[in-house]
């Protein structure tokens, strides 16, 4: 039980970032390599606004996370914007290049040094039963949710969210119906750039925050996304969250070192056999 | 003539590599300076396996680093933990990372793009938590110590220069190996994989055995340059083989220009020699790095060496020499008599939608059919179903008498049946002749292992099309209409028993369409089989013995064209029902 829990959490925060990963996908047919270093960068700006300018914690938070959703524009706007019309794989090089970058362009502002920072609540956590919920998995838990549904709401609910699906569904038809598409790229990577950021911050008082924790968990989100199903947003989320689950199982009962494995161990399964993952649907090439 | 054809390049691969062994000597016996050469030339053998897989075939491989390792490894382990002698364990090693390359590419029957991307991202990982963490087998973190280098004939290696020369001698080997395969017919497969796998497919290409075979050569490459790292640095351990060296690799090959091994080369040259000019910004030489690669994909997308190609581009000519006429049909069997083509009762739905509901369908020998019926009608999932894109629901498709419904498009190809399509298929990145060979390289066609011969048929069939001149252009800048005769060409070069066009007049102007009148007229003059969908009436007029006509996924007439055309189904599904009590 106490592994399902700290699983859960660890997925949540694969979810989130699958998240961002998959709505990329569908409005902009962009595979977004750079996405972990959403993450890393969010957590940074934390580190920054809260330890080294000693901001409260709030307020760094909202400036991460508005920081994080400007910066999802530049990115696109240097990344994708050029390459658009050049098809799937110059595009997935570009954002490799820029993850790279953002890295290395981290490791020299700030230094290889780990750095750390407080969780949400100073109480450790509540005892449920056998469980004991660490405060900030089950922060991550909480918002995660909360975040999902509000992305629910503004999707199915409001005009935005209507344009947006819309462009994500048929580019040349929503432009035909005066919705500016353009924008609404640059929004979803605006928003999907401060959904890894907000990943990031959530992740930061676990992990330590570090140039190294974008590779990994940007892989794990795109595998996530595929075991639930390319392109599909609750298989993101279900992906994200099984993903978690099987690791930390895996660590626990069979083995720690080889913990980043299971999870590409259960990739390489799900691809072959069953590509389509949990949610998704085939595609096959029009003739 | 085959034989002179093949050893042609030898004597300029023996300078090659003399000039590679002379180029060792100017490299200061040890030190600084060679570490860097060696591991340029090590690098740029998995480079330009790289080259392979995704210049040639078009395929996201982001697993080099993985087989180098593997190279790297085999040859560490079975030096120092088994003792074997370094050339076997090279080969071992080879073996090993070939089969794993083979079975990664494997992955490739269901799996596209990002998919298989990721496929290749799983296993680098995977491999890299492996030698990490099996510390009894690998030596984990700590790497292996002491590799010896190789004994040859009573000829040592062990000394910088001469271990350095066998490096460039095997990196002059592999960029020329694989610079000849390019204009190989396993090349151009590759190649129009990459360009269209449909098309591929349909011109008689496995597609599949084709992308799995060059992930098996690439990571061949892969672990070959590995295994010579190992040697040349006597040490080796996880971290150099990790995600992150397959990036570089990956960059490298994208820099210099991934069409071509030349460019293999010049971007691992830069890439290994870059850090070091760059020394002075240390810190942030990585980040320049990663820009760099962003600015290339924007700027440079066909590489420096694409870049410079570009440049430099002679204007090729056509190879003057005569044709031969285009031996179009050898006469198989009596015209008319026999169906070549023959569909039972078949069906194809999509989920609700019956897009074909039991078709019946004869083409009889030499002669022109035509199937006609409003859009939507089923004209083209037929033509996709007969050519094996999609797999009928029911019914079964004989073709020249063998039952051809469960094989897959390429095996019908060689079974000759060829096709165009609607939106014109065409291998983009190829020269027009290189398109038209890879017809004419069908398997079973009678010049497919003779390159000289492929050449002559496949300018033959240019020719016949009227694009004789053309044949050393780039297909892509030739005009709509003229491409349309390329495909027509690609299919009649593989001697097709029958010919099967999809909307052969789509979007072509009214000249071109009466040239494309001429065309089909001359082939029907020819005795060729064809199965002809169009809207153009009267192209169909002009050329069709017998004519089908489908709406709704259901056959409503079929005979003879003045018969089928005024049949009152037909009018009325062309021309809409007319109201009753006008009928009346």
């Amino acid at each position: 039980m106490q592994l399902l829990f700290t699983g859960f959490g660890i997925g949540a925060i694969y979810a989130l970032v699958a998240l961002g990963f998959v709505l990329l996908i569908r409005a902009a047919a962009v595979v977004n390599f750079g996405q972990g270093e959403f993450a890393m960068l969010g957590a940074y700006l934390m580190v920054i606004g809260f330890n080294v300018l000693a901001l409260p914690y709030w307020l760094s938070i909202i400036l991460s996370v508005l920081l994080m959703a400007a910066f999802g524009v530049v990115f696109a706007a240097t990344t994708y914007w050029p390459l658009r019309h050049r098809g799937g794989l110059p595009v997935i090089i570009s954002t490799i290049g820029a993850s790279i970058f953002l890295e290395n362009l981290v490791l020299v502002l700030y230094g290889p040094e780990a750095a750390q920072i407080d969780g949400l609540f100073d109480a450790p956590g509540i005892q449920v039963g056998p469980v004991f919920m660490d405060s900030q998995y089950l922060s991550i838990i909480v918002v995660a949710a909360l975040l999902v549904a509000l992305q629910y709401a503004v999707f199915e609910k409001t005009l935005l969210g209507k344009k947006l699906q819309a462009t994500s569904q048929d580019k040349e038809m929503a432009s035909l119906l005066g919705i500016p598409v353009a924008t609404m790229i640059l929004i979803t990577f605006a928003y999907s750039s401060a959904l890894g950021g907000i990943a990031g911050i959530l992740v930061a008082p676990i992990l330590f925050v570090s140039t190294g924790m974008a590779g990994l968990i940007a892989l794990k989100a795109f595998a996530a996304n595929i075991i639930g199903g390319y392109g599909s947003i609750p298989g993101a989320i279900l992906g994200g969250l099984s993903l978690g689950i099987v690791e930390t199982l895996g660590a626990a009962y069979i083995s720690v070192p080889y913990k980043d494995a299971f999870a590409f161990l259960m990739l390489l399964i799900f691809l072959l056999v069953r590509p389509q993952g949990l949610f998704g649907e085939r595609i096959a090439e029009k003739a | 003539m085959a034989a002179r054809y093949r050893w042609r390049g030898v004597p300029a691969a023996l300078v090659a590599a003399l000039l590679a062994v002379g180029l060792a000597m100017l490299v200061p016996a040890q030190g600084y300076i060679l570490n860097i050469a060696m591991q340029a030339a090590t690098y740029a053998i998995a480079v330009v396996g790289l080259v392979v897989v995704l210049g040639y075939c078009g395929q996201i491989s982001i697993a080099q680093a993985a087989f180098f390792g593997l190279g790297a490894y085999g040859v560490a382990l079975g030096t120092v933990d088994y003792g074997l002698n370094f050339f076997t364990a090279l080969a071992i090693a080879v073996a090993i990372a070939g089969v794993l390359g083979l079975i990664l590419g494997l992955g490739s029957l269901r799996l596209g793009g990002h998919y298989l991307a990721m496929v290749t991202i799983s296993f680098q990982q995977i491999l890299t938590v492996v030698l990490t963490n099996w510390i009894g087998f690998t030596h984990g973190p700590d790497g292996v110590r002491g590799i010896p280098r190789p004994t040859l004939f009573g000829l040592s290696f062990e000394g910088g220069h001469a271990y350095l020369a066998l490096c460039l001698v095997a990196m002059v080997a592999a960029t020329l190996g694989v610079w000849r395969l390019k204009s190989s017919r396993l090349g151009r497969a590759m190649q129009a994989v990459r360009d269209n796998e449909l098309a591929a497919g349909t011109s008689g290409i496995d597609v599949f055995a084709t992308k799995v075979g060059s992930f098996g050569l690439s990571a061949v490459f892969g672990s070959l340059g590995g295994g010579l790292f190992s040697g040349g640095f006597h040490y080796i351990s996880p971290d150099q083989f990790s995600f992150a060296e397959s990036i570089v690799m990956l960059t490298m090959a994208l820099l210099g220009g991934v069409q071509n091994p030349f460019g293999a080369l010049i971007g691992t040259g830069l890439l290994v020699i870059l850090p070091e000019w760059l020394r002075f910004l240390r810190q942030v030489y990585l980040a320049v790095y990663g820009a760099a690669v962003i600015l290339i994909m924007v700027f440079l997308p066909d590489g420096l060496w694409g870049f410079v190609a570009e440049r430099l581009r002679r204007r090729v000519r056509a190879p003057a020499q005569d044709v031969a006429p285009l031996p179009l049909l050898a006469q198989r069997g009596e015209p008319g008599a026999d169906a070549v083509l023959q569909v039972q009762g078949l069906a194809k739905h999509f989920g609700g939608l019956k897009a074909l509901d039991g078709v019946d369908l004869a083409v009889r020998r030499g002669t022109v059919h035509a199937l006609i019926g409003p859009n939507g009608s089923g004209k083209s999932t037929f033509i996709n179903v007969i050519t094996g894109l999609y797999r009928p629901t029911a019914g079964r498709i004989g073709f020249a008498g063998r039952d051809i419904t469960a094989l897959p498009p390429h095996r019908r190809n060689r079974a000759g049946l060829a096709r165009t399509y609607q939106n014109i298929r065409i291998f983009r990145g190829m020269s027009v002749l290189e398109n038209v060979m890879v017809g004419a390289e069908r398997a079973g066609n009678d010049v497919a292992n003779d390159p000289a011969a492929a050449v002559e048929r496949a300018l033959a069939a240019l020719d016949f099309v009227g694009l004789g001149d053309e044949a050393a252009r780039l297909v892509g800048t030739l005009s709509y209409g003229h491409q349309r005769y390329v495909e027509i060409a690609r299919a009649l070069a593989g001697s097709p028993e029958m010919l099967l066009l999809d909307e052969p007049a789509a979007g072509l102007n009214m000249t071109e369409k009466q040239e494309l009148g001429g065309l089909l007229r001359r082939l029907k003059g020819h005795g060729l089989t064809i199965l002809i969908i169009d809207h153009d009436m009267a192209l169909v007029e002009q050329v069709a013995d017998h004519i089908t006509v489908l709406n709704f996924g259901r056959r409503i007439a079929d005979g003879a064209p003045q018969v089928v055309l005024q049949h009152p189904d037909v009018i009325a599904a062309y021309l809409g029902e007319p109201q009753r009590h006008e009928a009346a």
